[in-house]
């Protein structure tokens, strides 16, 4: 298949799998932001070809992953509400939270339905003027553009019964909560590709001054992935300190401007709880004042001061495993209290959950230990 | 009332009365009898139904018997290459297959829901008929039940087959053996695309049609070659990789599969990266994976590419004792990786 087949190519995998082990000359540890390329490293066993001193460690950027249970207790909350379609991407519903997951509300009969497209969601609205169908609107800077444009789209319509539980966040503040941890251990990224396809990768130049770390602009391919991880060791063994486009078939340094003019109109950074994390300032957005009326929290204010502060299950060590302190493989619980089955926390259940990526492709590492 | 001159003194039935199906249409009177001759036994038409009897009967030859059931919930109802009635006739027709049979009769159960358009179940009804007839496989038997409205989907459907496997033929799981040749019949994942493809109203460059086909004659002319066959499965929920398990654990084997040798598409290829789904676990409804003696890889090879159904045919892997119960994917760029369980449905992918 075009575009995809030769960025998968078993002899140039070889071939820069090969740069790497002829550049690395002492250990290091990087991270790979993004939830897609971990799915990437695992499905294609990526790591396996890299030499034993780098460790590749699993990032915070699967936005299932870092969305906090008090938000899952809110959509749950709302989607068992009589008259409430509510729209979700699929990854979502199996997300436990402290009273149960999505799919759970949909057992039990509310409406929940799974969309491919916020627009999907806009239409539906539309079609149904005497429901209120509120969405779930998670993801990182890559989903934001596609709700922002369904929000200024309801808003010329006229269409009021659409509204926003907005969990979204933004990886650069992530990526300086990790920096700026004493347990830091990341001494270079894989930024994560589709996020700088719509934002640029102006931001990530200060950062990467500000924290001496080198970051690579990276995409989702096997041939992507090894390749910034190529550029990534020769920036560490040279010593020098940059950001790198990779991706630059997809990215340029400014990004997409059309996408974020779109976004800067509609939402602005708010502090954001992220699960496993905590609360990191300015890391999510919210809708601007002049779009509050789709803002689901300030719709549903009434039914969702009902609810009490959402708590994780005491086993998980989502937050550890979200900051790449521990491998998924450490935790006590995985592979055996929590399971793709039975979730503890979200890294288990996403497909670009950590969690989920290391039991589906590697449950045999366990299994022979 | 006089002023008014749509009103007529008349007491016209209920428009929908010829229209959609009635709770009537289950109860056991003149409304059921009806349906059951204008649709079911018109479209079926054989002898052995036209009894109308409780039940089928029919003398028994030598050899073994093998009977399945497999019930049909699809939504929507119709897409493209198929709908629930071939679905419900090949279906059952490859289990019997998959078994070595000969496929010789099916049953038919409905569960048809308050209000569904008549018009409707005629065209799936049509749809069976004319897959039983493709196929030389009667509907000899059958019941119908209706529900109220939103207590059922639409159309339910059960089929049961019966078959018969001929003397001296054996083709069982607990027949893999270590060293065996992995034969898949053809490109994996356009029932489930297609099926997704309506039901989500995507649209993709390319069209993708259902893979639904009965299988029954490839593994008949399989049987009579003379070729050895341990085991035949087809690959219908959980596509590919859910049935490599289920066999690895029943036959106590490891499987290794590799990646660059299973077809599939371009277009399902594209549908599936843009959805964030595997087509290893793709649903599939005419595809079949065969274990053969690595020996008897070409010979079965060169029978399948005989059939239209399975001219895609391609050996995909081996059967091993290491690693007992599971399964590994030599993946494209050459590394290996567990091919797993899923523990659902695949669930597309957020970004």
């Amino acid at each position: 298949m075009k575009y995809v087949d030769e960025f998968r190519d078993r002899a140039v995998a070889a071939a820069l799998a090969e740069r790497v082990k002829q550049t690395v000359r002492r250990p290091w540890t990087i991270m790979e932001v993004c939830g897609g390329q971990t799915h990437a490293i695992v499905r294609f066993g990526l790591d396996s070809l890299l030499p034993k001193n780098l460790e590749l460690v699993h990032g915070p950027g699967c936005p299932v992953c870092v969305t906090s249970v008090s938000l899952i207790d809110q959509a749950v909350c709302l989607a068992s509400m009589p008259g409430v379609v509510f729209c979700s991407f699929g990854d979502m519903l199996r997300v436990p939270g402290t009273r149960g997951d999505l799919f759970g509300v949909k057992a039990a009969g509310g409406d929940v339905r799974i969309i491919y497209s916020p627009l999907d969601a806009l239409e539906l609205a539309r079609k149904h003027p005497d429901r209120e169908v509120v969405c779930f609107a998670v993801g990182f800077e890559t989903t934001a553009p596609a709700w922002a444009m369904a929000v200024a789209q309801a808003k010329q319509l006229g269409i009021t019964n659409f509204s926003l539980l907005i969990a979204h966040v933004l990886v650069p503040p992530a990526m300086e909560a990790i920096l700026s941890s004493p347990q830091n251990r990341i001494q270079g990224f894989l930024a994560a590709g589709h996020v700088c396809t719509v934002m640029g990768y102006e931001e990530y130049e200060a950062i990467a001054q500000k924290y001496r770390v080198p970051i690579v602009v990276t995409g989702f391919e096997p041939l992507d992935v090894l390749e910034g991880v190529a550029m990534l060791v020769s920036q560490l063994e040279e010593g020098r300190v940059e950001v790198e486009n990779q991706y630059a078939r997809s990215v340029s340094r400014e990004g997409n401007r059309q996408a974020r003019s779109i976004v800067g109109e509609v939402f602005e950074p708010a502090s954001r709880a992220w699960r496993g994390i905590g609360e990191i300032p300015a890391s999510g957005l919210r809708l601007k004042p002049a779009y509050s009326a789709y803002d689901a929290e300030l719709k549903f204010q009434h039914e969702l001061s009902q609810l009490t502060e959402g708590k994780e299950d005491p086993d998980c060590q989502s937050g550890l495993i979200l900051r790449g302190l521990l491998k998924p493989t450490d935790c006590p619980a995985f592979g055996t209290r929590c399971t793709p089955e039975r979730p503890l926390g979200a890294p288990m259940v996403s497909s670009e959950g950590a969690c989920a990526a290391y039991y589906r492709y590697r449950s045999h590492v366990t299994r022979e230990a | 009332m006089s002023g008014d001159k749509s009103f007529e003194p008349s007491c016209p039935l209920p428009v929908s009365a010829k229209k959609t199906v009635q709770l009537a249409h289950g109860g056991g009177g003149r409304l059921m009898q009806e349906l059951i001759q204008d649709v079911f036994v018109r479209a079926f038409h054989n002898p052995m139904l036209e009894l109308l009897h409780d039940g089928a009967t029919w003398p028994v030859e030598k050899g073994t018997l093998a009977f399945t059931t497999d019930s049909y919930v699809v939504r929507p109802l119709f897409f493209p290459g198929g709908d629930i009635g071939t679905l419900a006739v090949n279906g059952t027709i490859n289990d019997l297959a998959m078994c070595g049979a000969k496929p010789l009769y099916l049953s038919a159960g409905f569960i048809l829901e308050e209000g569904l358009s008549l018009e409707v179940l005629q065209q799936v009804v049509n749809s069976m008929a004319e897959a039983a007839r493709a196929a030389e496989v009667p509907i000899v038997t059958g019941d119908t039940k209706v529900v109220d409205r939103g207590k059922g989907d639409g159309i339910f459907i059960n089929t049961s087959g019966v078959g018969l496997v001929p003397t001296g033929v054996r083709v069982l799981p607990t027949l893999i053996q270590p060293g065996d040749a992995i034969l898949v019949s053809g490109d994996l994942g356009s029932h489930g695309v297609a099926v997704l493809s309506v039901r989500e109203g995507l649209t993709f460059d390319g069209h993708v049609e259902s893979d639904s086909a009965p299988l029954h004659r490839i593994v008949t002319d399989l049987i009579e070659s003379g070729t050895e066959i341990h085991c035949l499965r087809d690959l219908t929920r959980g596509g590919l990789a859910s049935v490599l398990n289920e066999l690895a654990v029943v036959a106590k084997v490891g499987i290794t599969v590799d990646e660059s040798t299973i077809p599939v598409t371009e277009t399902v290829r594209g549908a599936c990266e843009l959805l964030g789904l595997d087509p290893l676990y793709v649903a599939n409804e005419g595809r079949f994976v065969a274990m053969v003696p690595a020996q008897q890889a070409e010979a079965v090879l060169a029978v399948m590419h005989r059939h239209k159904a399975a001219s895609l045919a391609v050996h995909i892997g081996v059967v091993t004792d290491r690693d007992p119960s599971m399964v590994v994917l030599r993946t494209v760029v050459g590394t290996h990786r567990v091919l797993d369980l899923l523990s659902g449905e695949q669930l597309p992918r957020i970004c």
